[in-house]
């Protein structure tokens, strides 16, 4: 359906690919026979911070680890700086840049906190062989960190785990990082410390492409795209993101 | 109390033998959950590198260093087990990650064919093998690359690997013409591996002798253990591994490249059984079968151990050394003559080699109904796909 020649426009027609760092076309994936995304074109701009809304398994998820390239397409293109990536396994995206904050942190858990953290290296050439010592900044961005290091990472609490995955994804220097729900299930004073950090991490000019279902967190993206069973209905830029669309697309 | 000492130093041999045995296996089914049936036959690999490294050095110019023949044979046994561990890795097991039923099959095959290799591999035969094996892995890179993206493709490679095989079991019927080619350099039979003269002797503290071959052992086991630990703690690639082990895709998102950490975890356990080779030949016999021997003691080292923890195949190889040692020798007869009749006879019963397995297997099942998990259970990797 997309070729291209043609710009992959959502269904509004508003996001031009010109700028685009990340972009997804005519995306279908199946779970067996079960068809979970059905035809999604979305478009990440540099530098900006796009957020995925949507009710509970309409495919958010699912969309992301296709980025990601855990689950593979079975027709469609994800496109990464003008270089087609549909078919790389995961740790070459990685390699490309791409940073990964899955749902439910998936901290490796019999491994220290530093080791954790030196993992994240492995997405730089030469991995943590050449990269030996955590970058201090990481510690500046989630205090907390620094004092566990030794700490097994299965210990540390749902919120540190949260934070230690985000720092984690950050020492490999991605240019595009996917966030996927990061204040689920996380206490109230921790959000803070994350949406501070997104905040932060937007700032240093990281694209990300971010699923939430906080709303005051959703209004910081600069783009929105709705998901409804599988498909992109909507989107806009999240001034424009109305009590009724919220109320539709938003479980909370 | 000399003979306290002397059982526990036999039972510490006997343990250190199943332990260098099973620690190969700790990391190939342990942390990677390969069920290898081929293990036993990568340590027999490594027992006929070191015969082979013996009779290099037995003559000819390198005689002075034979002395050291064996600390010479356990870099190389690595070497060779490791090596064929890693093509096992990347023909077979590769394919059939997640279905482990299909890899025990096929890893018992390999065993099999690994067992007829030695014992009929000849001049002739290796020629027609490394022939067959070049032109069936080469044959396509000489194709034009369209021809190998058509539907009909698999059967051109199958073509090409019939032709390979073909040629070189017509190389290998030419050059066995020759009588000096045909010759096995194995044969069937087993095969004599003479221990240098500074492990023949022993050595006596407190009363006990200890044989300097079974000093050997336990000192290379213990080495072996030493190194493997700091491997998987300390190393870079140990993190990558114990990573992979633990949560494979998030690895994989973090830039973990997966199938070079499980070809390098195979490559280090496959090692680890060709240095056990080496050490087996210290003990006993050396032949095309020995590796049945080991195999079910290994599974069960790691089994009771707890699957991916290095210090349950510790204990579980040294406990169950001991223990048959113990029951084996018969030495609770000793330490308590006057003990009652019926224990007496019961305990002289088991007195036997083999009844003292019998009876430590019984335990062990026994046990394995109380702590499915063994003694240190942890949650290791059975591999996904």
């Amino acid at each position: 359906m997309t070729n291209a020649a043609v710009l992959p426009t959502n269904s509004l027609g508003i996001v031009h690919a010109d700028d685009a760092q990340l972009q997804v076309s005519g995306l279908n994936v199946f779970y067996g026979e079960s068809h979970i995304l059905r035809d999604v074109d979305l478009t990440v701009p540099g530098g900006k911070m796009v957020c995925l809304i949507g009710r509970n398994g309409v495919g958010k998820t699912t969309l992301l680890k296709t980025v990601m390239g855990l689950l593979r397409q079975r027709s469609g293109r994800v496109t990464f700086e003008g270089q087609e990536i549909s078919a790389l396994p995961p740790h070459r995206r990685a390699k490309a840049h791409i940073g990964y904050v899955p749902q439910g942190r998936e901290i490796i858990p019999q491994l220290t906190v530093r080791e954790n953290l030196l993992l994240g290296y492995e997405a730089l050439p030469g991995g943590m062989g050449r990269h030996r010592h955590v970058d201090p900044f990481v510690y500046e961005l989630f205090p907390v960190l620094e004092s566990f290091l030794e700490r097994r990472g299965g210990d540390l609490s749902g919120g540190q785990q949260q934070q230690l995955a985000i720092a984690r994804a950050l020492l490999g220097k991605p240019r595009l990082l996917l966030l996927d729900e990061p204040t689920e299930g996380i206490q109230p004073s921790v959000v803070l410390d994350i949406e501070r950090a997104v905040r932060q991490i937007t700032a240093t000019g990281i694209s990300v492409l971010l699923v939430e279902q906080h709303l005051h967190f959703v209004r910081q993206a600069d783009w929105y795209y709705a998901m409804q069973k599988g498909g992109v209905v909507a989107s806009g830029p999240t001034s424009e993101l109305s009590k009724a669309v919220v109320d539709r697309f938003l479980s909370v | 109390m000399t003979s306290l000492l002397d059982t526990l130093f036999n039972g510490l041999a006997i343990g250190s033998v199943l332990m260098l045995a099973a620690l190969g296996l700790a990391v190939v089914f342990g942390l990677m959950g390969v069920i290898n049936m081929a293990h036993g036959e990568l340590m027999m690999l490594g027992a006929y590198t070191t015969y082979v490294v013996q009779n290099l050095l037995k003559t000819g110019p390198l005689q002075a260093l034979f002395p050291a023949y064996i600390l010479i044979a356990i870099p190389l046994a690595f070497l060779v087990s490791g090596l064929a561990g890693l093509v096992l890795e990347k023909t077979v097991i590769r394919r059939l990650y997640g279905r482990p039923l299909e890899t025990l099959l096929a890893t018992w095959g390999v065993s099999l064919i690994l067992q007829q290799l030695v014992r009929s591999v000849s001049t002739a035969f290796f020629i027609g093998l490394v022939l067959a094996l070049v032109l069936g892995l080469g044959l396509p890179r000489f194709l034009p690359a369209a021809w190998l993206r058509q539907r009909w493709s698999p059967l051109l490679k199958l073509g090409s690997w019939l032709l390979a095989g073909g040629l070189g079991i017509a190389l290998a019927a030419l050059a066995g013409q020759t009588r000096q080619l045909r010759l096995p350099w194995f044969s069937a039979r087993n095969i004599e591996v003479t221990a240098p003269q500074w492990l023949r002797g022993s050595i006596e503290v407190a009363g006990v002798t200890m044989p300097t071959g079974r000093l050997f052992i336990i000192a290379l086991t213990a080495l072996s253990l030493i190194a493997v630990h700091w491997f998987l703690q300390k190393s870079v690639w140990g993190i990558r591994i114990r990573a992979v082990t633990q949560n494979r895709s998030m690895s994989s998102c973090l830039g973990i490249p997966t199938d070079k950490v499980d070809a390098l975890s195979f490559l280090v356990g496959s090692g680890l059984a060709g240095v056990a080779g080496v050490a087996v030949t210290l003990l006993g016999s050396v032949g095309p079968n020995m590796g049945g021997n080991y195999i079910v003691d290994c599974f069960m080292v790691v089994v009771l151990g707890g699957v991916g923890k290095l210090l349950g195949t510790v204990v579980a190889a040294l406990g169950i050394g001991i223990l048959s040692y113990v029951l084996g020798s018969g030495s609770l007869l000793l330490l308590w003559p006057q003990m009652p009749a019926a224990l007496n006879s019961l305990i002289t019963f088991f007195a036997t080699t083999s009844m003292a397995k019998v009876l430590v297997f019984m335990l062990i099942v026994a046990f394995l109904q109380f702590r499915p998990a063994g003694l240190f259970p942890q949650k290791g990797r059975m591999v996904e796909a």
